[in-house]
């Protein structure tokens, strides 16, 4: 087949130029700068900030010494907490959640599923800064509208931020995410023909069952993809730091607040940039991961 | 197997009344057709008896049940659709059986049982195939197992067929007569193809912009279509109407129009009351119904020669009037006619119809009433 183009090679060359200096100068270089740094035993001040030494594996070593690794605010530990707010927070959360919802939403009156679409999209589309603030106000000890709500209903008070850190950031960021799987699974199960449904309602189905063997199994595709994607954005997500700083005492210390604290807060560049170069790893098979199921779901769509 | 009825049921979506106060019953065993043009409320009058649909006003009843309001799932009924709703994750087997599943039955017993199913319908070979690996008309005869593999009350089926070309339909409609025959469910069945209807029906619900105009036996739609829009609809080609205006003369009624010549005609008494001269009527005769005769008879009409189509064991002559008005004669010859001119076709007075100005049948006198 004939390749058609808009513009001759030259023209899209220069257009693409700008974004590729840009893209090159903040993206490729510094992804190659982390690299040399984490090799390399460069500070903020003293003496190794002008002169950083060649360190070697030092720094990787010293993120996987046996003796602290699981000590609270070492990388082990940040690691499994981690793991953890992912698995809650994303698989539990926000698949599970994004995936009753978008079932739901199938079989109520249209008014209602717009409604509801908006006001979890509107959850999504609100700046992120914004969002833990609010969640500041509504979870503080003396003023907040939780607490209120409590005594309202003659409940104790809690101290919720003090008390259940890790689970003040796993609702938190359930409470964020959830949009994104649930318009995924809600406009993958409108792509289903609704005469799937019709035929198994007539043939006597129950709403479970009807999702357990219709519609389950044919948006399987699309949940690998939603479940690699909020995986990866879990991962790698910052804003809990907004709501608890990580604290109290290293708690809520997720990788991104600990590569952050490693490197900018107490200035140690190349740690940090180990961090930086591990967490990017881990990304990267996730990534690899996703790629290859997307093709292999390509593929067998053209097929 | 059940009776169903409709209770002065009505359908609308927002300012459009799909359905309007209808109030048809369906007998038990019997199979019957509801037929019309695309959008004239056949589909949602099926789908209110499935329950995918629920009237606006009115009630449904299956045999004694009023199911109106209740779940298609609690309705003991089994539907065909148009796109036949095939599982493209599940082989022929679990599709098939899938009805069965939900209802609990183990593995080996509803496996068992389409099987038995899939060899009445000659599907049995392909249970391990998957949908999409199997030709239209098996995955039309799927969808039918999977409607067949438990007992219901009530059999839909929205335009089973219309998906298929057109032999492969001819071989469908065939067995679903047979089927028909052999298991005495009660059906019903949504199509827009009249020959379907004639072939397969009991009786034809002739539906148009929601209301059912006619309800009766294929042979009394086909001999005594109720309106002009049920006459014009079925039989193919469709009946050749005129516009022709009344004369009463010596208790007779005389037809006149441009090139047209009838025998006077009785009409009943009750009819007579009702017309007067200069009335205008219209005229019907079916296209089998019309020979080739020569000019100035009684009953006949004449045109110049507009098309002569051979197609094997007839051959459809139109003609064409000076109003541009066309009559089609079906001409049952193996030979090849030969034409040209001025044509004149001639009909006998027991074959004509006559409907009055707002299009309803008016009964002549040769058909008792």
């Amino acid at each position: 087949m004939r390749q058609f183009s808009l513009l001759s090679r030259t023209a899209g060359a220069a257009f693409m130029t700008p974004a590729g200096v840009l893209i090159g100068a903040f993206v490729i270089a510094p992804f190659f700068w982390v690299i040399y740094v984490s090799f390399t035993n460069r500070t903020l001040l003293g003496r190794t900030a002008l002169n950083p030494e060649f360190v070697g594996l030092a720094n990787y070593i010293s993120l996987f010494d046996a003796g602290s690794f699981f000590t609270r605010g070492e990388f082990g530990f940040s690691l499994i907490l981690t793991v953890q707010f992912v698995l809650f927070s994303a698989l539990i959360g926000q698949a599970v959640l994004g995936m009753l919802l978008a079932w739901m939403l199938q079989s109520v009156p249209k008014s209602l599923k717009r409604l509801t679409e908006m006001v979890v999209i509107a959850a999504w589309i609100l700046p992120e800064v914004v969002i833990a603030f609010a969640w500041f106000a509504f979870l503080d000890y003396d003023d907040g509208t939780l607490n209120m709500i409590m005594d309202a209903l003659g409940l104790p008070r809690g101290d919720w931020l003090l008390s259940f850190p890790f689970w003040v950031i796993v609702v938190f960021n359930t409470w964020r995410g959830t949009a994104f799987s649930m318009m995924l699974f809600n406009s993958a199960f409108s792509s289903i023909p609704p005469s799937y449904f019709q035929a198994a309602d007539v043939a006597g189905a129950s709403s479970w069952q009807k999702f357990r063997d219709i519609g389950l199994p044919l948006i399987r595709g699309h949940v690998v993809t939603d479940l690699i994607l909020i995986t990866m954005w879990t991962f790698n997500v910052f804003t809990p730091f907004l709501l608890t700083a990580g604290g109290p005492s290293y708690r809520t210390e997720i990788l991104p607040i600990y590569t952050y604290r490693v490197a900018f807060r107490d200035f140690e560049f190349g740690k940090g940039a180990a961090v930086g170069v591990i967490v990017m790893l881990i990304n990267l098979v996730f990534a690899l991961f996703y790629l290859w199921v997307a093709r292999k779901r390509t593929a067998k769509v053209v097929a | 197997m059940a009776s169903v009825s409709f209770d002065s049921v009505t359908k609308r979506f927002g300012d459009f009344t799909a359905v309007s106060n209808l109030g048809i019953t369906i007998g038990d065993g019997e199979f019957v057709c509801l037929l019309g043009p695309s959008g004239c409320g056949k589909t949602t009058t099926l789908r209110m008896i499935a329950g995918l649909e629920t009237p606006s006003a009115g009630r449904v009843m299956i045999g004694e049940r009023d199911v109106t309001f209740m779940h298609p799932k609690d309705r003991k009924i089994s539907m065909v659709f148009q796109d036949y709703a095939l599982y493209p994750h599940m082989n022929l087997a679990d599709n098939i059986a899938y009805p069965l599943k939900v209802r609990g039955e183990s593995q080996e017993k509803r496996h068992a049982r389409a099987r038995e199913v899939a060899d009445i319908l000659k599907i049995g070979q392909l249970l391990e195939r998957m949908p999409s690996q199997i030709s239209g008309g098996q995955q039309q005869r799927t969808s039918l197992a999977r409607a067949l593999v438990y007992p219901s009350d009530v059999y839909l089926f929205d335009e089973p067929l219309s998906n298929l070309d057109a032999k492969l339909r001819l071989e469908a409609r065939g067995f679903l007569n047979h089927l028909q025959r052999d298991l005495g469910m009660t059906a019903v069945y949504v199509t827009h193809d009249q020959a379907e209807a004639m072939a397969l029906a009991t009786r034809i619900a002739v539906m148009d912009a929601g209301i059912v105009v006619q309800y009766a036996p294929p042979l009394e739609v086909y001999r005594r279509p109720a309106t002009t829009f049920v006459a014009n609809f079925v039989g193919n080609p469709p009946m050749n109407l005129l516009p022709v205006e009344a004369m009463i003369s010596d208790g007779a009624l005389h037809l006149k129009a441009v090139g047209l010549a009838t025998a006077p005609l009785r009409v009943t008494r009750a009819a007579a009351k009702a017309l007067e001269s200069g009335k205008s009527l219209t005229l019907g005769v079916r296209p089998e119904h019309l020979s080739l005769a020569s000019g100035g008879e009684e009953n006949t009409i004449a045109g110049q020669l507009f098309a002569n189509e051979n197609m094997g064991p007839e051959a459809l002559v139109t003609l064409e009037r000076e109003d541009a008005a066309r009559f089609t004669a079906r001409i049952f010859t193996d030979e090849m006619v030969a034409l040209e001119g001025r044509v004149t076709l001639g009909f006998s007075s027991d074959h004509i119809h006559l409907f009055d100005e707002r299009g309803l049948r008016l009964p002549l006198d040769h058909e008792e009433d």
